[in-house]
Formats: C-alpha cells, structure tokens, sequence
C-alpha cells in the first residue's frame, strides 16, 4: 500500500500587516508520513503548532515552503502548491477533517449535516441519511434532535454532529481536531471504537487529543511537534 | 457536482476598465469551472460591481478578453457575440441576481408571470406547462402556491428577492451573476435567503459569481474568493484560507473587522 500523506520541509510564519508587520513563526522543518491503518498523534504543548499543521495539511493554512504530498485518486497532489479546486476534490475525495467546533448553517437539520459529505458525493439522500442515522444513534445524540438545526445544542451535541460528519465517508485520510474535547467518557468510547474501525478500514489519521485517556487508546505513535518550533513567539 | 471537468466555463484575462481616466476595474484575471462559487469581495468603491457588469455584458471593458463555454462546449469571446446570441445567453444560460429585486423583476405583472416569463423567452408555449413550472419553482423558494396571481409589489422584500432568484433560475442557467444579493434585507431574512441559494446551488450545479461586501455571505456561499481593492485583485484563493489565513495587508484588516457576535 502506498503512504496515503507525505510532509516534507514544511515551514509556516504569519506576517501581521496590521501590528506593523510583526511575523509569529509557527513551524519550520515538519516532516513526517502518515501509514494507511494507523493513528499518528501530534503531541506538544498548546501553541506548537499542532492545529497549524492539521489546517495546512487540510489547505486551509497556506503554507511559506515545503511540500504536502497526498496521494489522491491515483495521483500525488501537492496541497502546498495546489489550486483551490484541486484542493476542494482532495477534501471531497481523499482528505477528511473533524474540527473541534461545529460551523453551523442557518437552518439545516443535523441529519442532513451529517448525510451532507456523502450526498456531496454523489450517495443517494435516503441512504446518505440511514448511514448517518446510524452514527448519531451510536453517539447516543437523542432521536428528537435529528431534525433540528444544531444551533442550540450544547457543546457536547454539536461536537458528535460534527463528529458523525467526519466519520460518515470512507476518506483515506482523516484529520482530527481534539474531537473528543467536550464528550464524556460513553462517548469518548465510541469515538476510540469509530478510530479503531477507520484503522481497521485501512485510514490513515492524524490527530490532536489533550485528553491522555483517549491518546493512549489510539496513538500507535507520537510525532512531536516541538522539534519542528521555531523560536517561540514570546518566551 | 463535482467541479472536475477540463475546460473551465469563463476565463478571463487582463480585464480593464476605465471611465475616462478613472480605473473602473483594472487588470483581472481568473477562470471559472462547473459548479464553483465565487466571491468577489471589497468595499464600496474597490471596482467589484465593474467586474461583475463588464463580465455578464452590461459594461463593455476598456481592455481585455472573457471567453465563455457555450452550451455546445465551443468557447466564445462573449463581446463579439451578435446580439441574438448574447440575448439567447442572457435569458437562457445566465441569470443576474440584482441587489434591488426591482431591478430584476417586472414589479406590475404577477409572480407567476414573472417565472414565466423567462420560460416563455426560451420558447415553451403551453399556458398550463408555464404556471404548473411557475408555481413548482415559486415553491421551491418557498413562496406560497396561493401567491402565484399577486404582484412583486405586495410582496416583502425578501420575498421579492426570493422571486426574482426563481425567475432567473426556472430556465436552469449554467453561470449566474449575482450583486449583492442579501444587501438590504434583514438579518434574519438574510440567512434564509442565504440557506435557500446556497442549496440551490449545490443541487442545481450551478456555477456563480457573487459580488458582496459581507464575508459571512462569501463564506457560506462561495468555494473561492477574491478579495478587491482600488479596482485591482489583491487576494485570491480558497474561501475558507483567505478568511482563516489572510495574507495582504487589506485582507487582513477587513477580516479583523468583522464584528463577533
């Protein structure tokens, strides 16, 4: 099997035009590669870069130098480098991202949320919904609330809609944003059986969990990302 | 839809427009493909509505080629078009979404004449076929069945924007430009409108061209961005890394700007 996602080099710093230009260096130098059927972890105290990393591996972070390497339907693409509707097929297609807090739209119920990168796809509606119907019921959200837009759901509901989103497609790439942040433990649960079985169906992931429970339940490794820190901000 | 095909639907290169010595809009570049949004952002002033007239033929430009795949997969320079064909296109391909529904709506003929309408233009004939297509199309942007025989006049402002984007969509356009079009509305209003175009789009395929002021709409709507400032692009790329990732000076203060609620 092919490695599924290869960093190379990666350096990022943000320029802030509006504090005269001060630059924050964020990461120099990331280089790792993710195995298809495992768990790698990014560890690292908060404000190392790992959410950095996640958003430039996902294009939503330009990067300065270096490569992202994805294989994506039979071809490598480089995310660095690649136009947005390129990047937008890898994220329908290759790479998956669960981000810590839902952005909701107006009015769309959670179902629909969920079935949403599935019927983007080209799934049909009835069986996108069954499919999602399926997570939420395991991540024990109330049937009542399935028709409801997650707006006025607490944290914890919105987290396992956005959740059963990332879960729903069979992405070979999954990226994962402390998913489990504001879960309690039965649901921390299932999201560690959800991670077992994407590795099972050969996925690879990549996360950030401050949570050691759940850490030591998935991670088959630890990338550190101290090692790829510039000198730090302030400090 | 997916946006993969290998030829895009508008390129344009080095489009200027100037009044008289006053740069309209200057230099612009960029291609559209199937089924993408996008937005064109700035404020008042920056040459956005310049670039969204002189693209959908409202405005000849100064300089400059814009090239659209014609139904029949052929490109085309669309201002050497005869004036049958930039109709035809006008009235059957395109739509154009004003920020004013006046502007796009017969306002003294009745909701279900004004669907009908743009049927009638591409050649359907059979009364009953128009007003059962009228009033499927009415409903699909949730005005009710039994308002089909009132004028736009009766109707609030959210609706009459809700018409006008049935009256522009009924002949399934492949490209619609659209001027601010939650400009003026309510809030609340706004976010239904928004939700409503933004499935439509995604069912319909189509492709479009969203010219706003508010980041929230190019957001929620659009795949790509472009960010303007005195008639030039100064930004440009996938929505979301523009809004999360600002990198020009401009960008950067006008995604500062926007008030958290």
């Amino acid at each position: 099997m092919p490695t599924p996602l290869v960093v190379s080099e990666v350096a990022k710093t943000f320029t802030m035009h509006l504090r005269d230009g001060i630059e924050l260096p964020v990461v120099d130098g990331v280089s790792f590669a993710l195995r298809a059927g495992e768990c790698a972890v990014l560890g690292g105290p908060s404000g190392a870069g790992k959410s950095s990393i996640l958003k430039m591996l996902y294009g939503n972070y330009s990067v300065d130098t270096g490569q992202i390497i994805v294989q994506h339907q039979g071809r490598l693409v480089d995310i660095a480098a690649a136009a947005p509707r390129t990047v937008l097929g890898v994220r329908r297609h290759t790479i998956g991202y669960v981000s810590q807090f839902l952005r909701t739209l107006p009015r769309l119920a959670a179902l629909d949320i969920v079935a949403e990168p599935l019927t983007a796809r080209g799934v049909a509606a009835a069986k996108a919904r069954d499919k999602a119907a399926g997570l939420l019921s395991r991540l024990n959200l109330p049937e009542k609330l399935w028709s409801l837009p997650p707006a006025t759901f607490s944290g914890g509901e919105q987290q396992r809609v956005n959740i059963a989103r990332g879960f729903i497609t069979d992405h070979p790439v999954l990226l994962l944003d402390e998913p489990t942040a504001s879960l309690d433990a039965k649901n921390r649960e299932v999201v560690i059986a959800l991670i077992a079985e994407k590795k099972q169906a050969d996925v690879a992931l990549l996360g950030i969990f401050h949570d050691a429970d759940v850490r030591e339940a998935v991670a088959d490794r630890i990338i550190d990302v101290t090692q790829f820190a510039m000198n730090r901000r302030v400090s | 839809m997916t946006p993969d095909h290998d030829e895009p639907l508008l390129r344009v290169s080095g489009l200027s427009k100037f009044y008289g010595a006053r740069v309209g809009c200057e230099d612009i570049s960029f291609e559209l493909w199937p089924g993408e949004v996008l937005a064109i952002v700035g404020e008042s002033g920056s040459g956005k509505t310049t670039l969204l007239n002189c693209l959908a033929t409202r405005l000849i430009p100064s300089s400059g080629n814009v090239s659209y795949r014609m139904r029949d997969g052929e490109m085309r320079d669309i201002y050497r078009l005869s004036e049958a064909e930039r109709r035809f296109l006008m009235r059957t391909d395109w739509g154009f979404v004003h920020q004013n529904p006046a502007d796009g709506l017969r306002m003294t003929v009745s909701a279900g004449a004004n669907v009908g309408e743009r049927l009638m233009a591409v050649g359907e004939r059979n009364y009953g076929s128009i007003r059962g297509t009228a009033t499927d199309w009415l409903g699909r942007v949730e005005i009710a069945a039994d308002r089909v025989d009132d004028e736009p006049r009766a109707f609030s402002g959210g609706m009459r924007q809700r018409l006008q984007i049935a009256r522009n969509l009924v002949t399934h356009p492949r490209l619609v430009f659209m001027d601010e079009p939650t400009g003026g509305l309510d809030v609340s209003v706004q976010a239904r409108l928004l939700d409503l175009l933004r499935g439509l789009v995604a069912d319909l395929g189509l492709s479009a061209i969203v010219v706003t002021h508010d980041l929230a709409v190019a957001r929620l709507l659009s795949h790509r961005m472009m960010v303007m400032k005195d008639g030039r692009v100064i930004e440009h790329g996938l929505t979301d890394r523009v809004l999360d990732d600002p990198h020009a000076p401009y960008t950067q203060l006008l995604v500062s700007s926007i008030l958290q609620v």
